[in-house]
């Protein structure tokens, strides 16, 4: 309990009058890869942006529950948001990097949290980029617009953005989701790096994926948190028929 | 920290600046309307205006606005609706449609005094008309054309494409599906970009001071033969619009109750575009009702 | 039958867009063969008509002959307008983000429609509120006449801001929303957003705006014309009354014979303010252009 990063208790979420979870309890370990499963619209990115305050951008979302980082609320009304998602970082679905070069991308942060030493951003660019497995692709190009860039290797832009503000904990939306098989590849032998440095929870409606990189998944459907366990049990021995239907494609 | 209070010195900027907005609005609309309210009243909106004296009302220059305003929507609208349509429709990425998009980039951002000029060169000189409701009617033409021109293509596209290959598959030809499907589809789009357009160029002025001129001649509200010189439908006399009269009264001083007439009229004016807008608002709201509920 | 509708159909419409592109090079051509004849009929250099000051159009021969220098009236209107954008700018930019970032539920319900009414406000209206209410207001305290930039340029200011505020918002809410979320996960304040990231990535749309804005002020005859005194000399404080090109114009049409060397010279300005609104497209193409290669 107490080795827990997020400890997630009775979250119940509305948009408006629509509760899109309903009641999750979950522990996350740290420095683990916790997948999230589930059919579309069972309420995963829900579940993920609540994790970082992002549903709070949204009109009528309420919240109830509570979500422990590190023992401490997250929707207590001292924290600091800004502070908040500078430790719990976003990769989202479709790979966003802004309209600028691929070091002013990377450079983004770490710039708005106060660095403004050109040789340190230098240094957290190059650092971030290969935390990122983009360097090598990339150092040629820095200057130029990180739209450019592949699909995949766009993604990686916006992996390594997220390192350079260094979080604890990175949330992941179906990261390859918009990626052909060859980036999808890439980008999973990254996040099974990332896991030596950081608590990971990702979101995938590829089983297959979800199986080959975490450690632990949650199964979700209709807003309610079915299992969670080991990923090793849960592809095997699930413990609930519904799981099993799912992860069997048996699923109506 | 330095992020955040900048973000709350941004905000309360920002909020300030729309709030100056705001006040500026609400100061305009207040001074127009609270001075305008004392003029207005059922004289003066029927008695003819006074060159020199005091006492003047504005009956004929409403009536040149909107009689200017439907002769000048008479000759836009067809020509407009079917340059909209071949833009929507039949348009091709060619030499002609590029041409095309830019002159009416070009009509639409030219000044209205250049426009004007045109007129006066040669709705008023080189037809020998002098200046006429006719020549102040087709200078209005050329500030309205583009702007129709654009809503009918915006609304012809706004018609969606399913409902065209409906027609389209139950044999019908490209024109009959316009006429038949599209257009209808169209119609409250249509008519609210009529009407918008008509809300602007009510107001126009200065197209209108060289080519309509800044003169009303005494009309005979009982005279309708259209070739009489005194009769108010006659287009080929010249006619002051009630925006060209606030101009005049404006700056030449010449009438003693100059304040009065200048307050009324900029009221009667600035409620008569604003109905116009409201109109267009309503009006699509209500086709559009009409049409999907039957 | 079918086929003759449909050839009608397609002649008819292409017919009004030969019609529409004849409109505008007829403009072009008349207002240019007109405007030239300053240069070609009374031999004016260009030169000493875009860059002299000297403005005596009816000067008699035994005092030193005509002269038609515009360079007056040219600064006057640059003066004006480039101060009305610097003014509405700012504010419409602070507007559109208020609309679209800020506040979205009064920015949609309140300044939106707000703006919307100013759009509609005819120019001779916003004269008209300039000199009685600005201009008296100028007068007692501040000084001077109160015709004057000051006036101009604060009434031209408003007039622009739809525009502006316009293009702002459609090129914010053209931006996708996953950049505002990507920027908000990084940790940035609501500012840090929208000045790192949605502006600059709006910023081909603001700057169209803005030139469409410009191009509006220094194409507005009536409002400017009533509240800035006109006087043909350069100003040397925003209290001082100027003259523009569009002013000069509407004031003196009316009053110079066809074809004499005044009138003339008025066409050719007409001529300088037709050839500006064609290089203000020309810019807002090049903006739009740069923009789309960029993406
Ligand atoms: N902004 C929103 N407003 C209202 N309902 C929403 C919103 N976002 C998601 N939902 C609803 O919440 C449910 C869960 O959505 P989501 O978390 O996106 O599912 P998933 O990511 O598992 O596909 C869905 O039924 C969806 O329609
Ligand atoms: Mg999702």
């Amino acid at each position: 309990m107490s080795d827990s990063k997020i400890s997630v208790k009775k979250l119940h979420l509305f948009y408006k009058d629509f509760q899109a979870l309903n009641g999750i309890d979950i522990e996350v370990r740290p420095q683990h890869i916790t997948a999230l499963i589930g059919p579309s619209g069972c309420g995963k990115s829900t579940f993920l942006r609540s994790l970082n305050r992002m549903n709070d951008l949204i009109e009528g979302v309420r919240i109830e529950g509570t979500i422990l980082l590190e023992g401490s609320d997250i929707y207590s009304s001292a924290v600091d948001m800004v502070a908040l998602r500078k430790r719990v970082g976003m990769v989202f679905q479709r790979p966003n990097p802004f309209l600028m070069s691929v070091y002013d991308n990377v450079a983004y942060g770490p710039r708005i949290h106060g660095e403004k030493n050109k040789r340190k951003l230098d240094e957290i660019v190059e650092t971030s980029l290969r935390g990122a497995a983009l360097w090598d692709e990339v150092r040629d190009r820095l200057h130029k617009s990180a739209l450019g860039l592949s699909g995949g290797q766009q993604q990686r832009v916006c992996i390594a953005r997220l390192l350079a503000v260094q979080p604890d904990v990175l949330l992941m939306d179906e990261p390859s989701s918009a990626l052909d098989p060859k980036s999808t590849m890439k980008i999973e032998e990254l996040i099974r790096d990332l896991k030596q440095r950081y608590t990971i929870i990702i979101v995938t409606h590829n089983m297959q994926q979800a199986a080959r990189i975490s450690d632990t998944t949650a199964f979700f459907l209709n807003g309610t948190l079915v299992e969670c366990n080991e990923t090793e049990l849960i592809f095997t021995k699930p413990g609930d028929q519904r799981t099993e239907d799912y992860i069997t494609g048996r699923f109506g | 920290m330095k992020a955040r209070s900048a973000d709350k010195l941004a905000t309360a900027i920002i909020w300030a600046g729309a709030l100056i907005v705001i006040a500026v609005l609400a100061s305009i609309i207040g001074y127009i309307l609270f001075n305008g309210g004392k003029s207005i009243s059922w004289d003066f909106l029927t008695k003819p205006a006074q060159v020199i004296h005091s006492g003047g009302g504005i009956g004929p220059q409403i009536f040149n606005s909107f009689y200017l305003l439907a002769l000048s929507m008479l000759i836009t609208i067809p020509v407009g609706l079917l340059g909209g349509i071949y833009l929507a429709e039949y348009a091709r990425p060619s030499k002609l449609t590029g041409g095309l998009r830019l002159c009416i980039e070009t009509l639409n951002s030219l000044p209205s005094i250049v426009i004007g000029l045109f007129g006066l060169l040669v709705f008023v000189n080189m037809t020998g008309w002098g200046y006429t409701l006719m020549s102040g009617a087709l200078a209005l033409t050329v500030i309205n054309l583009p702007l129709i021109v654009r809503y009918t293509e915006e609304a012809l596209q706004s018609v969606p494409a399913s409902l065209r290959e409906a027609s389209l598959a139950l044999g019908a030809s490209h024109w009959q599906t316009i006429v038949k499907v599209v257009l209808p589809g169209a119609f409250p789009g249509l008519v609210s970009g009529f009407i918008i357009t008509s809300g602007r160029v009510f107001g126009e002025a200065a197209a209108l001071l060289f080519t309509a001129g800044m003169s009303s001649p005494a009309l005979d509200f009982s005279q309708w033969n259209i070739f009489n010189s005194s009769s108010p439908l006659n287009p080929f006399r010249p006619a002051e619009t009630l925006a060209v009269h606030i101009w005049k009264v404006n700056t030449e001083g010449l009438i003693p109750d100059l304040r009065r007439v200048a307050d009324g009229s900029a009221a009667v004016l600035i409620l008569i575009v604003l109905g116009f807008n409201l109109l267009a608002r309503w009006l699509g709201h209500r086709i559009y009702r009409h049409m999907t509920a039957t | 039958m079918k086929i003759t509708s449909d050839t009608t159909g397609r002649v008819l419409s292409t017919g009004a867009a030969l019609v529409t592109i004849l409109l505008t090079l007829a403009i072009i051509v008349f207002i240019a063969t007109k405007g030239l004849s300053t240069f070609i009929i009374n031999g004016v250099p260009v030169k000493d008509f875009l860059f002299s000051t000297n403005w005596f159009p009816d000067r008699p021969l035994e005092e030193g002959g005509p002269q038609v220098g515009v360079l007056a009236f040219m600064l006057g209107s640059i003066i004006v307008s480039l101060l009305a954008v610097l003014v509405s700018a700012p504010l419409s930019v602070a507007c559109a983000v208020f609309i679209r970032e800020i506040a979205p539920f009064w920015g949609q319900r309140v300044l939106q429609p707000a703006i919307e009414i100013l759009a509609g406000i005819p120019s001779v209206v916003y004269g008209y509120i300039g000199l009685s209410l600005l201009v008296p207001f100028i007068r007692e305290h501040l000084g001077g006449l109160g015709f004057s930039v000051l006036a101009g340029f604060l009434v031209l200011s408003v007039m622009i801001l739809p525009t502006i505020v316009s293009m702002s918002v459609d090129s914010l809410r053209a931006l996708p929303q996953e950049w505002k979320e990507a920027a908000y996960a990084l940790g940035s304040t609501r500012w840090q957003t929208i000045r790192i990231v949605l502006l600059p990535a709006a910023r081909s749309g603001i700057i169209t705006g803005v030139v469409l804005g410009l191009a509006r002020a220094f194409g507005e005859a009536l409002a400017v014309q009533m509240v800035i005194g006109n006087t043909r000399k350069i100003p040397g404080s925003i209290l001082d009354p100027v003259i523009t090109l569009t002013s000069a114009i509407t004031m003196d049409m009316g009053n110079t014979p066809m074809g004499s060397l005044w009138s003339n010279s008025l066409w050719s300005m007409g001529l300088l303010l037709l050839f500006i609104s064609c290089l203000f497209i020309l810019v807002v193409r090049f903006v739009v252009q740069r923009s789309e290669m960029s993406q």
